[in-house]
């Protein structure tokens, strides 16, 4: 990969880099990414980040348990082995199912959450063994970092970025 | 101002603090050393902890009938401390989802030790029910997988079975929920962390986690999901547990109440059980800017209302079982005969620990004094023990005829694992507050300039600094 140039900008304040980013946005410059110590509100609307769909991801996922523990009592309780326990109607799903309520409710707790816990680890990339990538440690603590690529005219961007409140400004080689 | 918050409102978070400062408060526990006062604690617990697990090697080795449990009485200690045990885990979930969900932002200084409190719980939870099959090397068979039976299949109309299913769904994503808040945390110590194994390690906790602005948004997404999960989750699991009780034809057991009294009571005692720990770990912690009066006397509020709703449904019970003219009622666990028979002394304690002593909240300094919020939180926990036991002992120790009416005497196998399994969860806890970021760090900052001291006087003086 070819080795390219960005700026890593540094802010101390959260409301400064919210105004910030959307001063960078407004002159047209791409921002590659940017790290945070705590989620900061507004920050996602003022990146133009589209809305997550993990919620809707989960609604799946618990419908799926649902499902799979209709399917589990079914098979189990009424197909491969009814008995009769209690004199509980053990010949239809239908009748025996206030029973098995505890067991489905359960069970759709357990697909929508772990699955969608699953889908974010997969999605942000989060891991065991997996190595940070937050370029500079200070950015959990209490820095912001704004990363910028650019080819070429270095003063106009960080005069720009000095404008926006940045503490710190440095141009680093990526890769 | 995004940040406003009526002046009104008493600051979450004492003295002239900068993001940089809740750094360094947080991870001070973790980077310094333990001192003597902790290493005692923990030794202690230790101790407690292995005598247990003696018991527990001794009842799997000979059998349960080292217990004090009889033909009559087949539930007592075991089944109490389960109950008691899963009723304090209830604390964490609610502090941090249901709270969540109302916004409320005094539970991010408490919602991460009020969780691992609840996962450690629901852990000595577990032991009771494996330990009591009394064969636990077949525990499995609890679980619906095809086996050498002739597919035998677990019973799904058994509230025993829907109690594995509901506390491993709890256990599971309560350590999920957890575990996803601590990983900015960690990813925070694992950055300031000097020592190479110590590098490590925190590296490999936080999953690498780097902070990016989707993440971020997907973690605010994940928690707020997560939360509308747990909260019918944390009301499901006791709700169930009573079920054990409440679907059987036991007298005094078999009481449609049973439900939202369990769920009350759970939380009741899942606060007081926070408020004995933090009221112990602000002070070690040297955290009391964050686990601050105003923190405790919120637990104190919820505390009276559920204590007031568990007092409410004594009543209930107390005066159905009079009602009903049955003289069966008439020994169950609340009713005169519990009052004035052999029990008499638990029935007492139950009374005086559960419903007198925490009325002493209504009164605002007491509710506002660390140490009264300590004393108090244990009468609750001793108090919430005696309820479970009273159930259980006082209502299979009379049966329906009289020739099989016995007492339970505890042998020294039921004290010891029940004492052990107090140490094992301190011992989980004590190595928790060495190792863990305890409080939420990266969501406290969020509440900084909202509901942090120093903003809100400046606020009020009418600086609104670029940099503050």
């Amino acid at each position: 990969m070819k080795s390219s140039k960005v700026i890593h900008a540094f802010y101390k304040d959260d409301e400064v880099l919210v105004k910030a980013v959307k001063k960078v946005r407004a002159a047209n410059h791409h921002i590659e990414e940017v790290f945070t110590p705590f989620p900061v509100h507004g920050l996602d609307k003022a990146l133009g980040l589209a809305p997550t769909r993990i919620a809707i991801a989960s609604f799946l996922y618990g419908l799926t348990g649902l499902a799979f523990a209709i399917w589990m009592t079914n098979y189990m309780m009424i197909q491969d082995w009814p008995q009769n326990i209690g004199g509980k109607p053990s010949f239809s799903w239908f009748e025996n199912m206030p029973a098995f309520v505890p067991i489905m409710f359960e069970l759709t707790v357990f697909f929508a959450a772990h699955l969608m816990v699953i889908t974010f680890y997969m999605r942000s990339r989060i891991w065991p063994f997996k190595k940070a990538e937050n370029p500079d440690p200070r950015t959990t603590d209490d820095h912001f970092l704004m990363e910028i690529p650019f080819d070429g005219n270095e003063t106009e961007i960080t005069s720009l970025l000095e404008d926006t409140g940045a503490v710190e400004i440095n141009i680093v080689e990526k890769h | 101002m995004s940040h406003y918050e009526a002046p009104i409102r008493e600051p979450l978070v004492i003295g002239e603090k900068s993001y940089h400062d809740i750094t360094e408060d947080i991870a001070r526990p973790i980077e310094g050393k333990a001192n003597k006062n902790w290493y005692m604690a923990f030794y202690i617990a230790l101790a407690a902890m292995l005598w247990g697990f003696g018991c527990i090697f001794y009842t799997v080795g000979i059998g349960i009938g080292v217990w004090g449990l009889n033909k009559n009485i087949g539930w007592a200690w075991d089944i109490t401390n389960f109950v008691w045990w899963v009723g304090i885990g209830h604390a964490g979930t609610l502090i941090s989802a249901v709270l969540l969900l109302f916004r409320q932002k005094w539970r991010m200084a408490i919602n991460r030790s009020a969780e691992a409190m609840t996962i450690f719980a629901v852990f000595q939870a577990g032991l009771f029910p494996i330990i009591h099959m009394g064969r636990p090397w077949n525990g499995y068979w609890v679980l619906p997988i095809p086996n050498q039976f002739g597919s035998l299949w677990v019973n799904f109309n058994s509230p025993l079975l829907w109690d594995v299913f509901a506390i491993s769904t709890y256990l599971s994503v309560s350590l999920v929920f957890w575990w996803t808040g601590l990983l900015p945390d960690f990813a925070m110590i694992r950055d300031r962390a000097t020592k190479p194994f110590q590098k490590k390690i925190y590296s490999l906790l936080s999953f690498g986690w780097s902070g990016r602005a989707k993440d971020w948004q997907r973690f605010e997404e994940v928690s707020l999901v997560l939360a509308g999960l747990a909260t019918p989750l944390v009301l499901s699991v006791h709700t169930i547990v009573s079920m054990d009780f409440a679907t059987s034809i036991n007298p005094g057991w078999h009481s449609t109440i049973f439900p939202p009294y369990f769920v009350a009571g759970a939380i009741f005692s899942g606060f007081a059980m926070v408020q004995t720990l933090l009221g112990i770990m602000r002070k070690v912690t040297h955290l009391e800017d964050y686990i601050t009066r105003l923190h405790i006397e919120y637990m104190n509020m919820v505390i009276i209302l559920t204590g007031g709703i568990v007092a409410v449904a004594y009543a209930t019970e107390f005066f159905i079982a009079w009602y009903t003219g049955s003289p069966y009622e008439n020994y169950t666990y609340m009713s005169v005969g519990a009052a004035t028979g052999p029990y008499g002394w638990a029935f007492w304690s139950l009374i005086l620990f559960n419903i007198l002593i925490p009325q002493l909240l209504w009164i605002k300094k007491i509710r506002r004094s660390f140490i009264w919020s300590f004393i108090i939180s244990i009468a609750i926990n001793i108090g919430m023990w005696f309820e479970r036991f009273d159930i259980i002992a006082i209502v299979l120790s009379k049966g329906h005829l009289p020739s099989t009416w016995w007492r339970f005497e505890p042998t020294f196998v039921d004290v010891g694992i029940f004492i052990g399994t107090i140490g094992f969860f301190f011992v989980l806890f004590l190595l928790y507050a060495r190792t863990f970021p305890v409080i939420a760090q990266a969501e406290v900052k969020t509440i900084m300039k909202s509901s942090g001291e120093h903003y809100k006087k400046l606020r009020e003086q009418g600086i609104h600094g670029e940099n503050h």
